[in-house]
């Protein structure tokens, strides 16, 4: 059950390297590039504009629609069949309600932002990237937001408490939890919270505790890519 | 779009002006970026044609051969205009844009033979390699056609067989080989748009909607034409049509030295 070391040279709470860049997407009212270990999610926004079909309509606020898709050929193995799955219709949920929190869309009844995820390469955290990629083109379209919201999986493989794990570890033969979270850094509170796996009320205590470091540096990612679109102009 | 823009498009170009300052004939920058998605592809690179970013990824993947062609492996393409990419695209089933896009694309590259299909082949009317060749825009100023044509043949080349277990009849995906997937020709996709009485190329997205008819020409080294296709509601006299290849012909000399510069 020992997990001596990660096999990419990691600690235990370190996160992949990231890269981060808005404004990838010009036709987009925002986008973005959110690259972590290998790997890769754009994200592009549009809206607010009028909602179809009319009958989800909110006359009190604008609301968020996501749209997760994963490359045919970006999965671990075999190809993927094109069109959405089960996993990926309970994702754009997950990855909406993670998001919404940090939106007020009331000056907008009656409309939706759309966000659409695709990830061009996957080792495991593409809910999680994707999240991230969709709070800085959100941010990069100008539409108003409390704060940011940043992502990455948290949780245990064999036993040691991680973070940001990647498909080797999510798929540690001797087992592993995985733990993705959403955090809003300004206040730490969490919204998107999932896991499977097999751990204690301690440890995941301990893994969030852990995710703290984390969060901040990610935070800086974001910053950092939203300072840089207007820096270089 | 509205037909104001539409217009002003159409009026700028009976003046021999383009919007962003180019020539009818002249391409915007093209960059080729390889193994983009080298994880889990077997082959894949992304294409920018100016502002328009296409990427391409291939599958390889084991199946049972057409009946009526026991010794072939074929190629499937499948390209989905994504609404990441543009306000103009909606979710859904493919649209008959997507499916023309991917058919356009499959002809030029089968029907010039650039793939040997015998050679895919491992066991006679049994298991042949079937190759998987899915393209997305991830942002649409215009060329689609041509970015998607060139993303492919781009991907094609960094193309590496995984490894296949006879005994299994299982392909492992986390083993890739050095053996290249050989391309015997490589076609490149010109298309050539007439907008009033004047013909450009490379057309950005709102050039793309002001035309009155276009042909893709997908032609080869030697020049000889292994696709076409026309597009629009307007007829073209077929002394239209041969300037048309001709530049189309043309321009692919040019494209293909980017795809040759690897």
């Amino acid at each position: 059950m020992t997990y001596a070391k990660r096999e990419d040279g990691r600690k235990f709470d370190e996160l992949r390297p990231m890269e981060a860049k808005v404004g990838v997407i010009p036709r987009a009212d925002g986008s973005a590039m959110f690259k972590i270990g290998k790997t890769i999610a754009y994200a592009a926004v549009y809206g607010p504009k009028a909602l179809h079909p009319t009958h989800l309509r909110n006359p009190e606020t604008g609301i968020i629609r996501c749209n997760y898709n994963m490359m045919s050929f970006s999965g671990s193995g075999d190809r993927i069949r094109p069109g959405p799955s089960r996993r990926s219709k309970e994702i754009n949920l997950v990855m909406a309600k993670a998001l919404s929190p940090v939106m007020d869309l009331s000056d907008y009844p009656n409309t939706v932002v759309d966000v659409f995820v695709e990830l061009l390469q996957t080792d495991a955290g593409t809910r999680c990237a994707g999240i991230t990629a969709a709070s800085l083109a959100l941010a990069d379209a100008g539409i108003a937001m409390k704060d940011l919201v940043v992502a990455f999986a948290v949780g245990k493989v064999g036993d040691k408490v991680v973070v940001d794990l990647d498909y080797s570890e999510e798929s540690f033969e001797e087992g592993a939890t995985d733990i993705p979270i959403a955090v809003m850094p300004r206040t730490g509170k969490l919204t998107l919270l999932q896991l499977d796996g097999d751990i204690t009320r301690e440890e995941i205590k301990e893994a969030l505790e852990k995710s703290k470091k984390a969060v901040k540096q990610l935070y800086d990612v974001q910053k950092e890519a939203l300072k840089a679109k207007y820096e270089e102009k | 779009m509205p037909n104001e823009i539409k217009k002003y498009v159409q009026k700028l170009i009976a003046k021999g002006v383009r919007e962003d300052g180019r020539k009818m004939d002249e391409y915007r920058d093209i960059k080729i970026e390889y193994n983009v998605s080298a994880k889990s592809a077997e082959g894949s690179a992304r294409v920018t044609i100016g502002d328009t970013v296409v990427v391409a990824g291939i599958k390889l993947d084991m199946g049972t051969p057409f009946p009526d062609r026991p010794g072939e492996g074929t190629i499937m393409v499948n390209a989905e205009l994504l609404p990441l990419s543009s306000p103009d695209f909606e979710s859904g089933p493919p649209s008959i844009e997507s499916i023309e896009l991917s058919r356009v694309v499959d002809r030029g590259i089968r029907e010039s033979k650039a793939i040997d299909f015998t050679k895919l082949c491992v066991k006679k009317g049994e298991k042949v390699w079937l190759v998987f060749i899915d393209i997305y825009p991830i942002n649409d100023a215009g060329n689609l056609f041509d970015a998607a044509a060139l993303a492919a043949m781009a991907a094609l080349t960094t193309a590496r067989f995984p490894k296949y277990d006879e005994k299994t009849e299982l392909v492992d995906y986390y083993t890739r080989t050095d053996k290249p997937l050989e391309l015997e020709k490589k076609p490149i996709s010109i298309t050539v748009l007439k907008i009033g009485d004047k013909i450009l190329v490379d057309p950005t997205d709102r050039e793309w909607k002001a035309y009155d008819a276009r042909i893709t020409v997908a032609s080869l080294e030697n020049g000889n034409i292994s696709a076409m296709q026309k597009g629009g509601e307007t007829p073209l006299s077929p002394e239209e049509i041969d300037k048309m290849i001709e530049l189309g012909i043309a321009k692919a000399k040019e494209l293909r030295k980017v795809l040759d510069k690897k």
